[in-house]
């Protein structure tokens, strides 16, 4: 049997919560530069099936979160000066809520994606931890004019998630409960000066938490008290977000792939498409908005293999089990443990992106046959 | 009935010129929840290193490798339909394949039970 890869030699970060993990039994590995858990004693596929059926707390501390503070003191104009470097309508987030975006380049291509909180008096974001760095460069060089940039590096970052979370949270937040999908903002959790929002990355209801990394680990506690939390580790978070039909950055969307040929349209509201109000203005505008009119050649898609093999990262997709000419690749695919079969996400023409368009994948030297389907491939229980 | 180990952390159970293999407690610990398994062909012959089945988790794919040279000659389709029995049984009932010992000086690099638990320790 091969061995896994040896571990990184560089030094790796911790987050608030490595105690925490060691002394639970997460398995410790190197994930975007942190030591992070990717599993616990009982195993990515009964975390995430738990996940499924009552609720998991993730360390999610390795993520960046910035503030943005309007030098005005308007957040309208932080959120004004943010339409600069994103295709979303910040401007129209009502305060209390957030929402999904993509940093994108000249190019139209996916520098990384976020969610964009509206707090009222500024904006929070929560960035990817590989991406962070660079999206707090990216951040102060286009708006240090209007906004503060002011990464929260004294914060930890919690997601609550499963069809129980919101009856835990609701023990130690008596307001979490009355949240809908995307409602965001500070609330006290157990006395403590937190950032809540009714979101997540695993298709579940859920909540991320952000809490005061002092008083992280004290959180963490009080919530895995409960007997239906368990601690769940980023093995399960990956099976979860891929059953859910979420993108992961770096893999699935990154700076060759537009939001467009991410199949994001969604994501991208109409005030800034062609004909919107505040049409284009964005990095790579030109080349997403001719998408969005005239069409992409090439499309993300759900791919459901046909057999019991996962169909990985990497493998290359084909028209027929015979052709020689690849039309797509696979960005993320691994086995759903909810579905108890394989799923994958990939891109191929779009011609070829129609639901239950018959293609083959390159396993081993095999031609595996899989279909395009739907996403999410476990439907999603958000509380809208 | 002999057993013996690889570094790779397979065992062999030897009867005769029969090798039975399977993958060790200590890899499918390692390895986590089996989801899939690929067996070889009856009949194959297997050079000694040369990838012979697959063991997958829900997160990644390993090679299994022939710890020796020899002709398959049969495949245990109890672990195809239920992958988990990796997880539950991998010394006993999780058996990969059997195969036909065409060099018995190989099974001399092999390391016995103590050997292996250093190894692993």
């Amino acid at each position: 049997m091969a061995e896994p890869a040896a571990a990184l030699s560089t030094p790796l970060h911790r987050t608030p919560l490595h105690a925490l993990h060691v002394s639970l039994g997460g398995k410790m590995v190197p994930f975007a530069g942190y030591e992070m858990p990717v599993q616990y004693a009982p195993g990515v596929l009964k975390e995430h099936l738990h996940t499924r059926s009552h609720a998991g707390l993730f360390d999610v501390s390795h993520m960046g979160q910035v503030a943005l503070l309007p030098k005005s003191g308007k957040v309208a104009d932080a959120a004004a000066a943010l339409e600069r470097l994103v295709p979303q309508d910040i401007v129209g987030i009502p305060a209390g809520r957030q929402r999904y975006a993509q940093f994108t380049n000249a190019e139209g291509g996916i520098l990384d994606d976020l969610m964009v909180a509206n707090f009222g008096e500024h904006l929070v974001l929560v960035v990817n931890a590989a991406c962070k760095e660079a999206d707090v460069n990216l951040l102060r060089d286009g708006l240090s004019d209007v906004c503060e940039v002011q990464p929260l590096a004294d914060r930890a970052l919690l997601a609550l998630q499963g069809p129980k979370a919101a009856s835990v949270l609701a023990k130690f937040c008596a307001e979490a409960e009355g949240m809908r999908f995307m409602d965001a903002g500070p609330r006290a959790v157990d006395g403590l000066a937190c950032y809540v929002s009714r979101s997540g990355y695993t298709g579940e209801d859920g909540y991320e938490i952000s809490v005061p990394a002092d008083q992280a680990e004290q959180l963490a506690e009080a919530l895995l008290s409960d007997k239906d939390v368990l601690p769940i580790g980023l093995g399960a978070r990956d099976s979860l977000r891929l059953e859910a039909g979420l993108c992961l950055y770096g893999h699935d969307i990154d700076t060759g792939t537009t939001p467009v040929e991410a199949a994001l349209e969604w994501s991208v509201q109409k005030v800034r498409r062609s004909g919107g109000a505040r049409a284009g203005g964005f990095p790579g505008a030109a080349k997403i908005l001719a998408q969005f009119d005239g069409g992409a050649a090439r499309r993300r898609v759900g791919l459901r293999p046909e057999g019991r093999a996962p169909v990985r990262e990497g493998a290359t997709l084909f028209a027929t089990a015979g052709s020689a000419e690849p039309v797509g690749q696979v960005t993320s695919g691994g086995f759903g443990p909810t579905l108890n079969a394989p799923v994958a996400m990939g891109y191929v023409p779009t011609a070829l992106a129609a639901l239950d368009t018959q293609l083959f994948a390159d396993v081993r030297g095999q031609r595996l046959p899989l279909r395009v389907a739907v996403t999410p491939f476990v439907p999603n229980t958000y509380k809208r | 009935m002999t057993t013996l180990y690889t570094s790779d952390h397979e065992w062999l159970s030897i009867d005769g010129d029969v090798a039975t293999i399977g993958i060790t407690d200590y890899a499918q610990a390692q390895l986590g929840d089996v989801v899939f398994v690929e067996l070889p062909q009856v009949g194959r012959a297997l050079k000694k290193t040369e990838a012979a089945a697959v063991v997958e988790s829900v997160k990644a794919a390993s090679d299994v490798y022939a710890p020796i040279t020899g002709e398959v000659l049969e495949v245990n389709q109890a672990i195809v339909d239920e992958p988990a029995l990796v997880n539950t049984d991998a010394d006993g009932k999780a058996w990969f394949f059997k195969l036909k010992i065409a060099d018995k000086s190989e099974l001399g690099g092999l390391m016995d039970e103590a050997a292996y638990k250093a190894h692993t320790a």
